[in-house]
Parts: structure tokens; sequence; C-alpha cells
């Protein structure tokens, strides 16, 4: 993939960012009619209600609303929460690095789990290791994830080692503020005690959200390495007396790396939508927990706001795919063919 | 491979012969097998709820505190809840919620998802930007999130539980169909249809939609399992069904302040969760090895 490629693949993501705006705009300031009274509630009076509307600008007509909604937004403002009353960005810096730990602990479970066994089930296929890894990943992808939680929650109330809620241990005095990811400030701030209690609590949530996603890596690992297994540069090198090891590990699996990848960035959407239930049951304080307390109070500005942010996330990690393939697919690599 | 081959074999071969060969080879997948026994088992206790379940009348808001949070017996095979109900007996009308939900969201989003695909993928420019546009739109935010957005703006009841997930679901079927649709809309009968002067409508109805059923009808199988997951999910986090109708998730929900105690009160409901996704999932493989189509 070139450059202009993704620049404009880039643009394009910006595009449909923007109609994600205009969307949720529409669906949480239109179509309930008056938000002012819906956040309110049936008990406030006229008076409230109308200075609320006044407040919030809800009075004005909806396009000036939402060109102002988006002005502050590029600036960085998604007006304010009616629920924690305070600026949703705010809130929103608090609660973010909380999922960006989770999230980003659950992309490195399925990378260490996933991978490996869709490469042994590939070099060993139809043997017991390939028959099990398939029922382990259609356990994976037809157990709900609220199940997956609540099967762990028992499994941790039973085994006393795993907290069952929360990020990190109050009494521990720990606050992550470097890089507000607890696993990485711990190291960095040399509190080995911390970050051990940072991974005991994330490792429960982090397995719950992974097991979807293990499951179709794995089985779709499997099937890119077979598929590669056939291709004729492949079996050159078998021809060359390559070790069989070394065809796997340094030119199969690079290759077959490419279909598991593009699958992760399609299904990074139902990680976020995932980790609304995980996070909940867990109780993490992240920005999912923050938008489910949004959505079940109707504070619309703050669920405005985790709606963009998701839809954000999700374009980040789809240019981040699209950058990894290009740099692993040779015949992608920039200026292919410049070299041999 | 097979569909070449069986473009290879001569008209003779007789549609017949390829049904007899498909029914095979869905029979001799022990999965696919289970499969539709676990659908037609969940069908007909939606069907058959008030018939089959041992209580039919702890479906609604029955209260008995003298026989509450009591762990599986012969009495009650999956224990019963907090007001002392009997979850078996719940979870077969909460199937008849789950399979209604199905049958709303895919009756609406499948045919306007395919409808959408269609046009876009055939009529090409402006159109097919404006609709794949909306649909990278919708699938650029997790649609658990969307939907639960919708949620709640909406008074939480299963038509507006249905009209959330909808909403989502058809974003999928527009883009099976579009792939579809692109990949045969140059070929060579298309270009007779349309130099015999057939009309828009015909193309695309007659025409090209045959070439999507196999892809439809797979997908469909698979998303009903999911529907009722999506369903479920929605009302765990307290935006779906509202009791006292016996639904899924929210059996899970208010099981779940009681573990790890009471743990049959959130694990049996969410097995059943389970067991309706793992029998539409086995089935729409089957279904799809069947008639040999890319999803």
């Amino acid at each position: 993939m070139t450059v202009s490629a993704l620049l404009r693949r880039a643009f394009g993501f910006a595009f449909v960012l923007l109609g994600l705006s205009v969307v949720i705009f529409v669906v949480a300031r239109i179509v309930p009619g008056d938000p002012a009274r819906i956040a309110l509630g049936p008990l406030a009076t006229r008076e409230q209600v109308a200075q609320l509307r006044q407040e919030m600008g809800f009075d004005r007509p909806a396009i000036v609303q939402y060109v102002d909604y988006i002005g502050g937004v590029l600036r960085g403002s998604f007006g304010k929460s009616l629920l924690t009353n305070r600026p949703v960005s705010s809130d929103i810096a608090q609660a973010l690095p909380a999922t960006l730990e989770l999230v980003l602990f659950t992309l490195v479970l399925i990378g260490v789990l996933a991978v490996p066994l869709g490469v042994l089930a590939a070099r060993w296929h139809n043997s017991w290791i390939d028959n099990s890894s398939r029922l382990v990943s259609l356990l994976g992808v037809v157990t709900p994830g609220f199940v997956v939680a609540i099967l762990l929650q028992l499994f941790a109330s039973h085994f006393h080692f795993f907290p069952l809620t929360g990020r990190l241990s109050p009494d521990l005095g720990f606050v992550p503020d470097i890089t507000g990811l607890a696993l990485v400030d711990s190291l960095l701030k040399g509190r080995l005690d911390a970050f051990g209690d940072a991974l005991r609590h994330i490792f429960l949530p982090g397995l719950a959200l992974s097991a979807a996603g293990i499951g179709q890596i794995m089985r779709i690992t499997r099937s890119s390495m077979l598929d590669i297994a056939r291709r004729d540069h492949v079996e050159t090198l078998r021809s060359f007396g390559v070790p069989g090891r070394v065809i796997t590990l340094k030119y199969m699996l690079r290759l077959a790396s490419i279909a598991p990848l593009t699958i992760l960035g399609l299904e990074f959407a139902s990680l976020i939508g995932n980790a609304f239930i995980v996070e909940m049951v867990f109780a993490w304080p992240g920005i999912a927990s923050y938008g489910l307390r949004a959505i079940l109070s109707k504070d619309f500005n703050a669920v405005m706001a985790v709606v963009l942010v998701s839809g954000l996330f999700f374009v980040v990690a789809n240019l981040l795919v699209d950058l990894a393939v290009a740099l692993i697919d040779p015949r992608l690599r920039v200026g292919a063919g410049a070299g041999r | 491979m097979s569909a070449a081959n069986d473009a290879l074999v001569p008209a003779a071969a007789d549609e017949l012969s390829n049904f007899a060969r498909a029914r095979r080879r869905f029979l001799g997948n022990p999965a696919a097998v289970i499969g539709v026994l676990i659908v037609i088992s969940i069908i007909a206790a939606a069907v058959l709820a008030p018939h089959i379940a041992p209580y039919p009348n702890h479906a609604g808001s029955f209260v008995d505190f003298r026989s509450r949070h009591q762990a599986p017996t012969l009495l009650h095979l999956l224990g019963t809840d907090n007001v002392g109900r009997d979850i078996l007996s719940r979870v077969l009308f909460g199937y008849r919620v789950s399979l209604l939900l199905v049958i709303g969201v895919l009756g609406i989003a499948v045919p306007l998802g395919v409808v959408l695909g269609l046009l876009a993928g055939y009529f090409g420019g402006r159109v097919d930007t404006a609709i794949m546009w909306l649909t990278n739109v919708m699938l650029a935010v997790p649609p658990l999130v969307m939907a639960l957005a919708i949620a709640a703006v909406l008074t939480p009841n299963l038509v507006n539980s249905m009209i959330a997930v909808t909403a989502v679901w058809w974003t999928w079927h527009c883009r099976l169909v579009y792939r579809v649709v692109k990949s045969v809309v140059a070929e060579d009968f298309v270009e007779a249809a349309r130099v015999a002067g057939a009309s828009h409508l015909h193309i695309l109805f007659r025409e090209i939609l045959p070439n999507c059923t196999a892809a439809i009808s797979v997908k469909t199988t698979l998303d009903a399992g999911f529907v009722i997951l999506f369903g479920a999910s929605l009302s765990f986090l307290g935006l779906g069904v509202q009791p006292p109708t016996p639904d899924l998730g929210t059996m899970v929900s208010a099981g779940a302040q009681f573990l790890p105690e009471k743990w049959w009160e959130a694990v049996m409901p969410g097995l059943a969760v389970l067991y309706a996704i793992l029998g539409f999932n086995l089935l729409g493989d089957g279904l799809r090895d069947m008639l040999d189509v890319e999803i």
C-alpha cells in the first residue's frame, strides 16, 4: 500500500467519522423530541426544563446546534455532563486510559494465545490438537460475553486469587499518572507490588474480553497457514532443504498473519462493544462503564461523546492495521521491487 | 472448487441430484445435524411453552417467597430465582421473547439491507457512494454501542429493542449483498437481460437476487443466534425487555446479584442463550458447507 493510498484511507475514515457525528446527533438530539425534558425526568417543572433548554442551547435550530457541537468537538469540548456536572471531555480523559489498557491487554492475550494455537492446529491439522482447538474456538464464538464474565467471576470467587472488581487495590496508594496505564506506570516507577496488583486485576476482564476474539483469530490463523502451505514459494523453500520450523516461523507466519490482522481490525468494533458488558461486570472504571451510566441516565452529551470516541478508536485501529499489513506484506511494501 | 465442478456437469445431471448431493453433504455433517436438532428444540420450547413448562404461571409476576433461591432439584430442574419462580419455566417462555425479537429484527433488517445492497451494487455512482458510506458510518461504532444509544432514547420494551437492533443489523446484509452484486453485475447474463430490454426491476430481482439467496440464507441463519445474543446483551445492561416478562438477559443480570452462592440464577439463563447461539451457529455453518458459499 502506497503512502497516497493510506492517506486516501485516512481521508475516507474522516468522512465516516463526520457521518457518525451526524447520525449520533440525530439520534440523541432530534429523535427524543425534547432532550431537556428527558434529561430532567417527568417530575421537573416547566420552568426547569425551559431553563435547561436555554442553557444547553436546545432552543436553537438543529443545524445551528450541530455546527456548534462539531466546532466544540474539534476543539476538544463535548459539552457538560448532566450526570457528573463536569465537562464530558475531562470525564472521558479520566476514564479512557483504563479502557485503553484493558483493550491493549486483550489484544496481547489474543496474540499470545490465538496465533500460536492456530499455527499448531495448522501444523498438525486433523490431529487432536486441531480438533480441540476447533472446539475451543467454537466455544469462544458462541459463548455470550456476559456468560464468560460471570463464569470467570464464579471462578475468581472460588479461588480468592484474582480480585472480583476494580482496577487497583485502593490501599496500595498507587496512582498511574505517567501514561495512565497502571501496568506500564508501575514498572516505570519500579513498583513491582503495584504491577502484580494491576496484573491480577486486569487478567480476568481481559480474558473475558478476549474469548470471542481468540476463537475467531485462531480459526483464521489456521486456515490462512493451511492455505499458504500449498503455495509455490513454500514448496520451493522445502525443495531447497530449508528446515520445516524455519519455513513455518519465518516465511509462512509472516504472510499468514495478514488475514487475522485484517479481521482483528474489523473485530475491533465488537471488542469495544463487549467492553460495555465486561466493564460493567468487573466494575472496571473505563469509558464503557461511563458510557453505560450515561446511557442509563440519559446524559446525552456524554452518550454522544462516548459513541464518537469509540468510533475514533475503531477508525484509528483500522488505520494501524492497514499500516501493519503494508509493512508485513512484501507485495504491498512501499516502493516494492526497488530492492531486488 | 465444487461450484466449478458443478458448472462442468452437463445439464442432464438435473437439479434433483444436486439437491440430493447437498442433502447428503448436510446429513453427513454431524455438527449440522446437531444444530438442526437444537434449533428445532428451541422453536418447540417457544411455541409449546405454556404446555410444557412445569410451572406456566411462573412466567409472569408470580411470587412464592417460601421457595426462593432453591438450587436445582428434580422439582425445579434449573433451580428457582429470588422470588421463588421456576427458572426452567421462565427460560422456556424467555425463548418466546428471543424468537419474537429474531423474527422482528431479521424480518425487517434482512429485506432492507438486501434491497439497499442491490441498489448500491447495481446502480453504482452516487447511489453506491451514499449507501455504502452510511453502511460504513453505522459499522464504525460497535453495533452494541449504537443499539444502546438508540435504545437509551426510546422507552425500554420489546418493540423498541427490535428497532434499536434493526437499526444496526441491516448493514451486514447490505455489505454482503453489495459484494455479491458487484461480482455478478458484469456477467454476460445480466448484459443479455439488459440487451433484451428487461427493466431494472426485473434485472435486480430476477437476474441478480437469485445469485445472492444462498449467501443471504446462510447469513440469516447465523444471525438468528447473534440477534438473540444481542437482545440478551441489551436487556442484561438494563435496556431491553422489562420485567416481569421473562427475558434471558434480564434473568442473567437479576441472577448476577446473587453470585457466587446462588450461581444457577445467572448461569442457567446464560447457558440457555449459549445453547441458542450454538444451535443457529452449527446450523448456519452446515448450510454454508452445503451451499458452498463464502460469507
